[in-house]
């Protein structure tokens, strides 16, 4: 009657168009570029005002998570994203894009239960193993400096 | 009364017809290929509510005044509705439905309530205990996109094989009638799953079920395809009809000149930017008590199997890595 899973699953992966791996790498690449781009443009307007090289580094990242904050609310960022995929994901526009969408999102179910509880929803896992990893890269950093 | 012939198919024999029918959609429905063919629409994805799950309880208590309206009917009239959706607790329906004061049937078939509700209905009108039922189903892509997936404005990529969850809704009022497109026959389908765990691609899930369906259809009743007007599937989308095709043909039945899919109705893949088509409850409501009743009022359809699929999957079940189990319940109905 009915294939096996396994032939099934053959089925399937021939009758399921790819994603258009090409197309996102060059949007992606493009993308991702154009926010280093601007981040760098930043830096260099930062350091015209005369700012301390501690006072830009953290001005660069705030503006850009800034910008990617306010796009998010008003309801472009997806659209960027959509195309640009890890071109938006990977730079920390991804990171503001992941903690206020859901913060959006949840508002109809209250302040508290709602965007408190859900606004780390997705950004969560990132801190809780960005966090795990910095310790492990602690230890092996100390292990190799003893010798 | 209802009898069962062969395995799965109960045929109706006191001619429960669909008496009115209404439909409801969103702006991307309206601007599809069918979009005229929609009662109503509403370009505010929040039909004036405050939330998304407010709008799809509007969606269905919309849906089924319009159907009422259409037949010169009030809620009173209305012995009993079989409603379900999408959302948790089936809320769409629940908090649509409240203040209509109808006995209140609520079910869950994912994507396939349709014709669950529309077999129930159906079934209980053709037994004589109950004179007027309605079966109406909704879903709004923002609601489930919210339980199922991603919030609205977080920037991801969808597969090509994902499917777009249609907003809508669609009611039918079902009534004993002597001169209206009636339902001739049902078959519940079983629950199939050939292990796709893959929640972007819901067509592949289904297409066991909406197969395995057919099949007791066609043996139960010893009719073959081309022997009705159209073959319609619920939301298998371009991925699960093809998958469809293929299953079916190593049963050596070909439905592919006569079956199209909800889900490939109500969008165009090339200018929507749906991927694999829609998807959803709605889909399935909405395209039956419009597209399809239009065309049986047109008298281009006469005898049809019309066949919402789901897939009953939950994010928790998606998360603990379970296959997705699929389901599809068919209606044959037909006018003389």
């Amino acid at each position: 009657m009915f294939p096996k899973v396994k032939e099934y699953s053959m089925m399937v992966k021939k009758q399921s168009p790819p994603s258009p791996k090409l197309k996102d790498f060059i949007w992606a690449f493009i993308v991702g570029g154009l926010i280093c781009v601007i981040g760098q443009l930043l830096f260099e307007f930062f350091g015209m005002l005369n700012m301390s090289q501690k006072a830009i580094k953290m001005a660069v990242p705030s503006t850009l998570v800034f910008f990617a904050a306010l796009l998010t609310g008003i309801g472009w960022f997806d659209k960027i994203a959509k195309r640009a995929g890890a071109g938006t994901l990977v730079p920390i526009t991804g990171f503001a894009n992941a903690v206020v969408s859901p913060a959006v999102e949840f508002k109809s179910e209250g302040w508290i239960l709602g965007l408190g509880a859900n606004m780390f929803k997705i950004a969560g896992p990132v801190i809780v193993y960005g966090t795990v990893a910095s310790v492990v890269y602690g230890i092996i950093y100390y292990l190799v400096s003893l010798f | 009364m209802a009898k069962k012939i062969g395995n799965r198919t109960i045929i109706l024999e006191n001619r429960p017809s669909i008496v009115g029918y209404g439909s409801v959609v969103g702006k991307k429905e309206h601007d599809g290929p069918i979009g005229d063919e929609f009662d109503t629409y509403n370009d505010d994805s929040r039909f004036g509510e405050k939330s998304y799950e407010k709008a799809e309880s509007r969606l269905q208590k919309t849906a089924v005044e319009t159907a009422l309206k259409k037949c010169d009917k009030t809620e009173k009239d209305v012995d009993c509705i079989f409603a379900g959706d999408l959302l948790n607790q089936c809320i769409g329906s629940s908090f649509g439905l409240r203040s209509l004061g109808i006995p209140f049937v609520g079910l869950y078939g994912a994507c396939s309530t349709m014709t669950l509700g529309l077999s129930l209905a159906a079934l209980t009108v053709d037994s004589g205990a109950v004179n007027t039922a309605v079966a109406v189903t909704s879903s709004h892509f923002c609601s489930a996109e919210r339980q199922y997936r991603f919030p609205l404005e977080y920037g991801s990529q969808r597969t090509p094989t994902a499917q777009w969850t249609v907003t809508g809704s669609g009611a039918s009022v079902i009534e004993r009638s002597e001169n209206k497109p009636y339902i001739n026959a049902v078959c519940f389908g079983e629950i199939e799953d050939l292990g796709v765990t893959d929640a972007n691609n819901m067509g592949a899930a289904m297409a066991p079920a909406a197969a395995a369906t057919l099949m007791h259809y066609f043996s139960d009743t010893k009719t073959k395809p081309e022997d009705y007007d159209i073959i319609i599937t619920g939301d298998l989308g371009s991925v699960g009809s093809n998958l469809l095709y293929q299953l079916l043909e190593r049963q050596n039945i070909d439905i592919r000149c006569r079956h199209n899919d909800c889900g490939l109705i109500i969008f165009d893949l090339k200018k929507q930017d749906v991927h694999a088509g829609g998807s959803g409850c709605g889909c399935s409501a909405s395209v039956l008590n419009s597209f399809v009743m239009h065309r049986f009022e047109s008298g281009d359809f006469k005898n049809i199997l019309f066949m919402s699929t789901g897939a009953l999957m939950s994010p928790t079940s998606t998360m603990q890595g379970e296959s997705i189990p699929g389901i599809a319940h068919l209606v044959n109905i037909k006018i003389d």
